[in-house]
């Protein structure tokens, strides 16, 4: 009966899309008062629908229907209930459903809370959301279905990857997803702004909030998949440059200029058409990430090919919505008001070249990833890896970092570069102190060079609005700006003394003999057999001394039935000043055991910047929403005074 | 700013879309092509590593009959699984070499026991010095070599049931 009700739920949710965006289209066109109102209603109940159909699918999955095709294929039922639920998503059918019933809640929160646009542009804009919808309801429903049933129900389903039984994996994909579809939201603004021809402060301080919301959401998501991926694939390394993660960075960088030049337009209604540009190009990302990978185009061709279907379907969505928008973009932007001017030498002028670097980067990483795709096209077999990524793309990452010194320093308008020189005097100072102090006592390679030596510079420029300013009275906004300047700053402190100090040592050891690595000397003192849920496993004792202190680590290599799969679960030591990270390998003829031991200085700071920056835009976000109730009381009061 | 740079990035989308839409119309081809093939099987002695059965050297390729050379070994678990295809092709008449690669004689002894026995001759490669030779970059791996020492075939990973028809025509072929 649940799947039953979970598919009447998603037709009827389909049903509303298309209601709504008929009706906008109606209100828009003539001008007629009815559709015009009926709109939001509508909005409200299409996303309430959704939810109705995701928690139908929780439930079934809860409950282990076995007479559900997905089910089936994705759960089973002595698996631990938090991997029931989050299993509900942990596949393709069950993650489309949960994007579109998020972007079904968006648009309901948007019809009930967004009081700052003109009537014809919100609903011009809710219009756009239903179109988007309308689109992936349409691909659940025809080649996606979650409630298919099965004819003959099996006593037991098939399981989940054991790589995914894991709790950072379970809610690694909402908090992206939440991400992506907040971007989607400004998207449609963007359409609907670009509707209307009101492409203007008010359009973007009405964006800028979603902006915010899911840049905070791609960030903690991007934060925790990159420490899952350390802790859990036992590699040792923190990113990849794997097309699966480039998918969640590429819309994180054009969200993240996005941010900024939406400022620009709400505060000072400058760089119209490029915020327009931007939260197209931001959606275009998030829906060629994820699809690309979902459709497996992009780590294998031949999964795509498998379900022709479907990678169809996709594709045509991607053309209507994004070739559309890119269509009415250069169609209309030529007749929208060009906005306020600035020298180069300004606030504006520095968010432009914030702009230009991370779309550049943007850039990057978008034809690194897509190159094997266009090589295959032309019969050529190849994979683009991480010296590619890092040689590109690092050199402009330290030019951001530049940029993201010296642009709070600036004033809006116009700036004199004679007074610019004054202000950045004590970030200067600190760049070359470190730098030279680098030099002295541990000479790392260039690039981590120049990266302590900038991060060290950010970080005092990041506090410089600070100072001088009573602190309980800044707003939070500002807050928010340096928390998050100051975050990035901390990630590549670890970044570059992980990658430039790093001891690594790969050994076969016999029980008892020690190893050096770092400050650390690790000793094996036993392997025993250990077991659990639904795996065994051999574990590793290693006692780790450094000074007179002693740890105990115990990484295990691990073996799970069903599927049979062999895992190996790294034991990790959290010190202030870094990570010993140990994993166990083989075993050889001779009774040693193979171990990789590694240390790492300062690693932990990577995530540690992550979840600064999230914060950051958090205090942001709090600030901004906080001034407007408070100016809308202002309008309030004075209406009745 | 000009009208057509308001296009471009329609354009650049577009391009973009032709090429994905490609990759979906057209899949690429995605078998691993030996360089190998139609080569000469390059010269190796290998000493035996089986008691009671003879090492292997690239003279035993060129007496005119096509032979099938599997590279395995005893700790790879897929070369287990592969073993009763090897018996089959061995039981319709193929003959079966092997190159042991950085295997031990009790261990070798073992999977043998466990796993059957199709092989005419097994050489002991301790150092994978001739699976380098060979270009074979994992176990297991099989070659079928026409009565001149030439590889005329490369099969990379285990042979599956559905394969034993193709490599016993393979060698069938190679006469």
């Amino acid at each position: 009966m649940t799947a039953e009700i979970g598919l009447a739920a998603l037709w009827l949710a389909a049903a509303l899309a298309a209601l709504q965006l008929v009706m906008a289209a109606l209100g828009l066109a003539r001008g007629q008062p009815e559709p015009v109102a009926a709109v939001r209603p509508i909005a409200i109940v299409q996303g309430a629908l959704a939810a109705i159909t995701m928690i139908a699918l929780i439930a079934l999955f809860l409950a282990s229907d076995m007479s559900v095709k997905l089910v089936v294929e994705n759960s089973h039922s002595a698996k631990p209930w938090i991997y029931k639920f989050a299993g509900a998503w942990g596949n393709h059918e069950g993650s489309m459903l949960l994007w579109v019933t998020i972007l079904g809640l968006a648009g309901g929160a948007v019809a009930i809370l967004e009081r700052r646009l003109p009537e014809r542009t919100l609903i011009a804009t809710l219009g756009a959301q239903a179109g988007i919808a309308l689109g992936f309801y349409a691909f659940l429903l025809f080649a996606s279905n979650p409630f298919a049933r099965i004819s003959h129900a099996p006593p037991n389903g098939l399981g989940l990857n054991p790589l995914l039984q894991d709790p950072g994996l379970a809610f690694h994909p909402p908090t992206l997803y939440i991400g992506y579809v907040g971007i989607s939201v400004a998207f449609s603004f963007a359409v609907g702004a670009l509707i209307t021809r009101d492409v203007g402060p008010a359009f973007a301080r009405a964006m800028r909030p979603w902006v915010l919301a899911s840049w905070v959401f791609l960030t903690l998501g991007i934060t925790a998949g990159s420490y899952w991926a350390y802790y859990e694939l036992g590699w040792g390394g923190w990113w990849f440059w794997d097309p699966v993660e480039n998918a969640s960075l590429m819309p994180w960088l054009a969200a993240t200029a996005l941010l900024h030049s939406v400022t620009v337009l709400a505060t000072r209604d400058g760089l119209r058409a490029w915020t327009v540009m931007l939260a197209v190009v931001a959606f275009s990302m998030s829906m060629i990430g994820t699809f690309l990978v979902r459709s497996g185009i992009l780590t294998s061709v031949h999964a795509f090919a498998v379900d022709p279907e479907r990678g169809a379907f996709i594709l045509a969505l991607l053309l209507i919505y994004i070739g559309g928008a890119l269509a009415l973009f250069a169609a209309r932007i030529g007749t929208v008001r060009a906005g306020n001017t600035f020298e180069f030498v300004s606030r504006e002028g520095g968010l432009v070249i914030n702009n230009l670097l991370l779309s550049v980067i943007l850039g990057i990483v978008l034809i690194g990833t897509l190159y094997p795709l266009v090589a295959a096209s032309f019969g050529v077999q190849l994979s683009v890896g991480p010296p590619f990524f890092n040689k590109a793309a690092g050199p402009i990452a330290l030019a951001l970092v530049v940029a993201m010194a010296v642009g709070p320093l600036l004033r809006w308008r116009r700036d004199d570069a004679g007074a610019l020189l004054d202000r950045l005097i004590w970030p200067i100072a600190a760049t070359g102190f470190t730098g030279a102090a680098l030099v002295v006592l541990a000479p790392p390679g260039v690039l981590p060079l120049l990266g302590i030596s900038l991060a060290a510079g950010l970080a005092v420029a990041s506090i410089l609005p600070l100072i001088g300013r009573n602190l309980l009275r800044t707003p939070l906004f500002t807050w928010g700006m340096v928390v998050a300047h100051l975050g990035i700053a901390v990630s590549l402190v670890g970044m570059a003394c992980d990658s430039a100090y790093t001891a690594e040592t790969l050994i076969a050891a016999r029980v008892g003999q020690p190893v050096r690595v770092g400050p650390y000397v690790v000793r094996l003192a036993g392997i025993k057999p250990v077991v659990g849920d639904n795996w065994s496993a051999l574990e590793a004792r290693l006692t780790a001394t450094r000074d007179d202190d002693t740890i105990v680590l115990r990484p295990q290599s691990r073996f799970f039935t069903d599927p049979v799969t062999a895992t190996s679960e790294s034991a990790i030591a959290t010190e202030w000043d870094g990570q010993l990270y140990t994993v166990l390998g083989q075993a050889d003829e001779q009774g040693r055991w193979q171990l990789r031991l590694w240390w790492k200085p300062f690693v932990t700071l990577i995530w540690l910047g992550g979840v600064l920056i999230a914060l950051g835009g958090a205090l942001s976000l709090i600030g901004r929403w906080r001034r407007e109730r408070r100016e809308r009381r202002v309008v309030v009061q004075e209406r009745y005074a | 700013m000009r009208r057509w740079l308001l296009w471009t990035p329609l354009a650049l989308f577009g391009l973009l879309f032709a090429v994905v839409a490609g990759g979906l119309i057209k899949p690429a081809d995605r078998t691993v092509r030996s360089a190998m093939i139609g080569k000469p099987l390059p010269d190796f002695t290998l000493p035996p590593i089986a008691p009671g059965k003879p090492g292997l050297s690239t003279a035993v390729f060129r007496q005119g009959q096509p032979r099938l050379l599997n590279i395995f070994a005893s700790w790879c678990i897929p070369c287990a699984a592969e073993s009763p295809q090897l018996l089959r092709l061995k039981a319709m008449g193929v003959p079966v070499d092997a190159i042991a690669i950085r295997d031990t004689a009790p261990a070798l002894r073992g999977f043998l026991n466990r796993n059957g026995d199709p092989f005419d001759r097994i050489g002991d490669d301790r150092q994978s010095a001739v699976q380098l030779a060979l270009g074979s970059s994992g176990v297991p791996e099989s070659f079928v070599i026409d009565g001149k020492g030439r590889i005329v075939h490369q099969h990379v990973g285990d042979i599956r049931a559905s394969d034993v028809a193709a490599i016993a025509a393979a060698v069938k072929n190679a006469r």
